[in-house]
């Protein structure tokens, strides 16, 4: 991966955060996997580190879920690719995993205290 | 989707297309299409690790896992069908005779008797000095019933021959007469009909029965209207009042057809010194069996006084009646049990011995494995389970074997025996077996799951790649094996020894004196009917006329008869003293026996002194007496007994018997115990109706039967015959020899096992150790080692074995030996001629076993062993 930022510097994913990061891409439109993994990464600015081992395990396990579904298909550049769309069922669980997040990263914000810095995040 | 809808090949494709877009997007961002393609790969991780997770995402890893072993381990079964036969059946053959032998312990031993709360049920007799066990006088046993807070209740029970007259003839049948109570005691109710009524079994009370099951069935066909039909015994009718159930056994008094209430007593039946009720009893609540003796000792001791009987100096007796039922099997069934769990012990520890040398060669595998990432954990469930695939297997055989051996073991006990062990009946696959073959099953499991698992802890993965170590041995199995080895033998050595010691016991005892040629002699019982024979003429007549049809009969020499065969048991007896002498009340008890002029020479017993009885002895003639030997010798030492004279009491008047004639010591009593004195009266002088008639023939004793019974019936259709036998198949048939007979050949079957298995032990510990020295002798042979000193070096190795074996197992049988004292007969435990047979046949096979191995080794090429490695 070609990436702009020292590696060391970036976080990995814990359990948990990548479905919600996975549900709120597939919220813009049907995605393949490697879409998925450059989307996060890109969104957050380089600074998660996507494994996509696990990525493809995370999805498999949504796809068990019946909150995404798959198909095959063909990328723009003509490549065949298999393409994951949010379920009525995820789109429900991505409003309220969201709402869940919040509460969270709040409660972890007032126990860290006034300065809140990327490491909250870790949480 | 349905989970299992999506392929790992679909999965693989996935990643496939993932690289692809990857690489089309760094080659966008302006690198090469190589560099693209390997940074795509890089960025992605482990894709085989992706893959497996994947694969693994939500099955049950370790039940996947334990497929796999399992198919792994079949192959390595099916791999190796000689270790995989050897080791299975040698576990079913250990699994196998101990679950069988356990069913018959567990139905002797462990099943309570069929009555209620059974723990509280004692036999309750009387004790003399001779027989810790005396019956009761009825008398005596009222009283008992009166005195004693001890019981709830106490009644007896005493043995009846009745002649049944049935549609096809009369014939002989056993019946119990019991006392009134003696079914609730018991706790039994009947399953048709009803129990006694109280009067019932007063004198004088109806002639009523209770059926047993069996003779419900194949006497009424099961009808359910059999109650209140009769029974014509001894020209009697009876009424059935009731049937018992199934489940009913009660084992003194053996095959019991007919249950009838004590309520007629012949003259003796009511003197208080004719014993012949033996009772039982319930505990009340809380009182032990000590406490119940302790009191009823004081309670025999005061009535004989009281009565003034004197010569028989009687206490009490009391004992759980499961001991009397069951006493006589429990030492021979735990000595069975006990050489079943050694030879299951000997069996595992071959199998244990086989996995490891499988284990052994197997190192480099197990390295191998190791090397490429399984973890130890992985490695054990490997073992594990190829040990759990051989236990099941195993236990399945086993479990085939035990029904086989149990169906075989029932059917070889004779049916005289198992009527007096009705719990042998029950003998079979029950949820106790179960539990005892699940537990052995599991035990040998874990054994043989344990003992490579332990050896791989000793592995060092790159010593077992490095695959040098191959010719130089493993110390740590050599050591093992051989313990092993020796432990095996030692088992054999004893068993072996067990065996002999029995087999010389049965020998001898078939070899016992008899004091009479038991060949070419056809023995019955006959019954005339007390209706038809009811004075002495009619008797006397019946006698002779028997003697001389049967005596014209082709191919018979002499007709005789008698009370009591020989060879059957020093019962029948008779208190003699000796009119002149001064009587002290001691209490001379001899064996008795009625017999008819013919009967003592038909024996061929040989006369001492004096004559055999003439037709001549008779009522109307003084009475005279044969005695044998043990009499003269014991009561007229140095004396001349013929022309003296003992007295007795016949029948309630005091009679004297002249002595005509002493004779060879005729064996009437078992073949185990020392011949007893004995009298014989003209069987004239005191009618018999019920006596057994002995024919000697000049050639099969068999073939005549027949005949002799169809004469029988010519003279008269009512005389009900039974027993029809020979007298060699009589004393084969005898409690002593078919006990002796029945532990000999079971140990006999065990040693034989034991011996081949510990015998393969060896083979296996000397052939492996011949296979990991093959280099060794290789080196030995290429610097100039003759093939004669390669034969030495692998013999010295298995004759030490050999030798360390027999030393501890010689020891070790003659203490075991002497635990079985009491099954052997005229053999002493430390038999030095047992103990040499048995070392010499284990050093002769031990050698066989080997010499095999020896050869291998003799026969290895040099040049070819230092290449293999």
């Amino acid at each position: 991966m070609p990436s702009q930022k020292n590696p060391d510097d970036r976080i990995a994913l814990l359990q948990g955060t990548l479905d919600l990061l996975i549900l709120k891409t597939l919220v813009l439109g049907p995605c393949h996997g490697q879409g998925v993994a450059r989307s996060i990464q890109r969104q957050s600015e380089e600074v998660f580190f996507v494994d996509h081992g696990s990525l493809y395990l995370a999805l498999q396990r949504l796809e068990d879920k019946k909150w995404i579904s798959a198909k095959w298909g063909v990328s723009e550049n003509n490549r065949k690719a298999r393409f994951y769309s949010l379920t009525a069922k995820g789109r429900e669980q991505l409003v309220e995993k969201t709402s869940e997040w919040e509460r969270l990263t709040r409660a972890m914000g007032l126990i860290l205290g006034s300065s809140p810095g990327p490491s909250s995040e870790e949480a | 989707m349905f989970k299992r809808t999506r392929s790992t090949d679909d999965f693989a494709e996935e990643i496939k297309a993932h690289l692809q877009l990857e690489a089309d997007e760094l080659q966008r961002e302006g690198l090469s299409e190589d560099e693209a393609r390997r940074r795509a790969r890089i960025a992605f991780g482990n894709v085989g690790a992706a893959q497996e997770r994947f694969y693994l995402r939500d099955r049950m890893a370790w039940f996947d896992n334990l497929v796999r072993d399992i198919r792994f381990a079949i192959r390595q079964l099916i791999k190796n069908p000689g270790f995989a036969a050897t080791a299975i059946l040698v576990l079913a053959l250990g699994m196998g005779v101990s679950v069988a032998i356990f069913g018959f312990v567990d139905a002797a031993l462990l099943e309570p008797l069929p009555y209620t709360d059974p723990s509280q049920l004692m036999s309750v007799n009387e004790s003399s000095v001779e027989s810790p066990r005396w019956p009761l006088s009825y008398p005596d046993y009222l009283d008992w019933q009166r005195m004693n807070r001890s019981f709830s209740s106490l009644d007896v029970y005493s043995g009846a021959g009745y002649i049944l007259n049935t549609s096809s003839g009369p014939e002989p049948v056993q019946a119990e007469r019991v006392s009134g109570g003696f079914f609730q005691t018991l706790g039994v109710h009947p399953m048709l009909g009803r129990d006694f009524y109280p009067g019932e079994n007063r004198p004088g009370g109806p002639n009523v029965l209770l059926l047993s099951y069996g003779a419900w069935l194949h006497r009424f066909g099961a009808r359910r209207n059999a109650p209140g039909q009769t029974v014509d015994l001894d020209g009697r009718a009876f009424t059935i009042i009731g049937v018992l159930p199934r489940a009913f056994s009660f084992a003194p008094g053996g095959n019991v057809e007919f249950w009838v209430p004590l309520n007629s007593f012949s003259y003796h039946e009511k003197m208080r010194t004719f014993y012949a009720f033996w009772g039982i009893a319930r505990l009340r609540p809380g009182v032990t069996a000590q406490a119940a003796l302790a009191e009823m000792n004081p309670i025999a001791i005061q009535l004989q006084r009281q009565y003034g009987i004197t010569g028989l100096d009687l206490s009490a007796n009391v004992v759980p009646l499961e001991e009397i039922i069951t006493g006589d099997v429990r030492p021979i069934l735990l000595t069975l049990l006990t050489g079943a769990v050694l030879l299951l012990f000997i069996a595992c520890v071959n199998v244990g011995s086989l996995v490891l040398v499988r284990s052994e060669s197997r190192r480099r595998e197990v390295a191998v494995r190791g090397a490429l990432g399984a973890t130890p954990a992985r490695l054990v469930e490997q073992f594990v389970t190829e040990g759990l695939l051989l236990g099941l297997l195993g236990s399945l055989g086993g479990m085939m074997i035990a029904a086989g051996i149990m169906k075989l073991l029932g059917s070889l006990v004779p049916k005289d025996l198992t009527s007096n062990m009705p719990f042998l009946g029950n003998v079979g696959l029950n949820a106790h077996t179960a539990a005892f073959a699940a537990a052995v099953a599991i035990l040998a499991v874990l054994l043989l799951a344990a003992t490579p698992t332990l050896r791989l802890s000793f592995l060092e993965g790159r010593e077992g790649m490095a695959d040098g170590d191959r010719g130089s041995g493993s110390r740590f199995w050599h050591r093992l094996g051989a313990n092993l080895v020796v432990v095996e033998l030692v088992i054999a050595v004893v068993l072996l020894t067990g065996a002999g010691l029995l087999g010389r016991s049965l020998y001898r005892l078939l070899h016992v004196p008899l004091g009479f040629d038991p060949k070419h002699l056809a023995t019955m019982s006959v019954m005339a009917p007390d209706t038809a024979y009811k004075n002495d003429e009619q008797v006397i007549g019946l006698y002779r006329e028997l003697v001389r049809r049967v005596s014209s009969l082709p191919g018979v020499k002499t007709a005789g008869m008698t009370s009591m065969l020989p060879v059957q048991c020093n019962c029948a007896t008779d208190r003699i003293t000796f009119p002149g002498r001064p009587d002290h009340g001691e209490h001379n008890e001899v064996d008795e026996r009625h017999v008819s002029p013919g009967y003592l020479p038909a024996l061929k017993a040989a006369l001492v002194r004096g004559r055999y009885f003439t037709e001549e002895d008779d009522p109307s003639h003084p009475r005279v007496a044969v005695i044998n030997q043990a009499l003269a010798r014991k009561y007229f030492p140095g004396e001349n007994p013929v022309g003296q004279k003992i007295a007795n009491d016949e029948s309630g008047h005091p009679s004297e018997w002249e002595i005509v004639g002493v004779v060879d010591d005729v064996r009437e009593g078992p073949l185990d115990v020392e011949t007893w004195p004995a009298e014989y009266f003209p069987i004239n002088e005191t009618r018999q109706n019920v006596f057994n008639l002995v024919v000697s023939t000049s050639q099969d004793a068999g073939a005549l039967l027949p005949v002799l019974a169809k004469t029988l019936h010519q003279i008269d259709p009512d005389l009900a015959i039974s027993d029809e036998t020979t007298m060699t198949d009589k004393i084969d048939a005898t409690q002593a020899a078919l006990l002796h007979r029945f532990s000999a050949w079971l140990v006999g079957g065990f040693a034989m096992i034991a011996l081949v298995l510990g015998v393969v032990g060896l083979y296996g510990v000397v052939a492996y150790s011949v296979s990991q020295r093959t280099r060794e002798i290789g080196v030995r042979m290429a610097l100039g080692a003759q093939r004669s000193s390669v034969y030495a070096l692998i013999m010295r190795q298995a004759g030490w074995l050999t030798a360390i074996g027999l030393a501890v197992g010689l020891v070790c049988s003659v203490g075991s030996s002497l635990l079985i004292r009491s099954l052997l007969f005229g053999v002493q435990a430390w038999d030095a001629a047992t103990l040499a047979a048995v070392a010499f046949v284990l050093a002769l096979t031990s050698l066989a076993a080997s010499l095999l191995p020896a050869r291998r080794a003799a026969s290895v090429d040099p040049m070819q062993a230092l290449r293999r490695e």
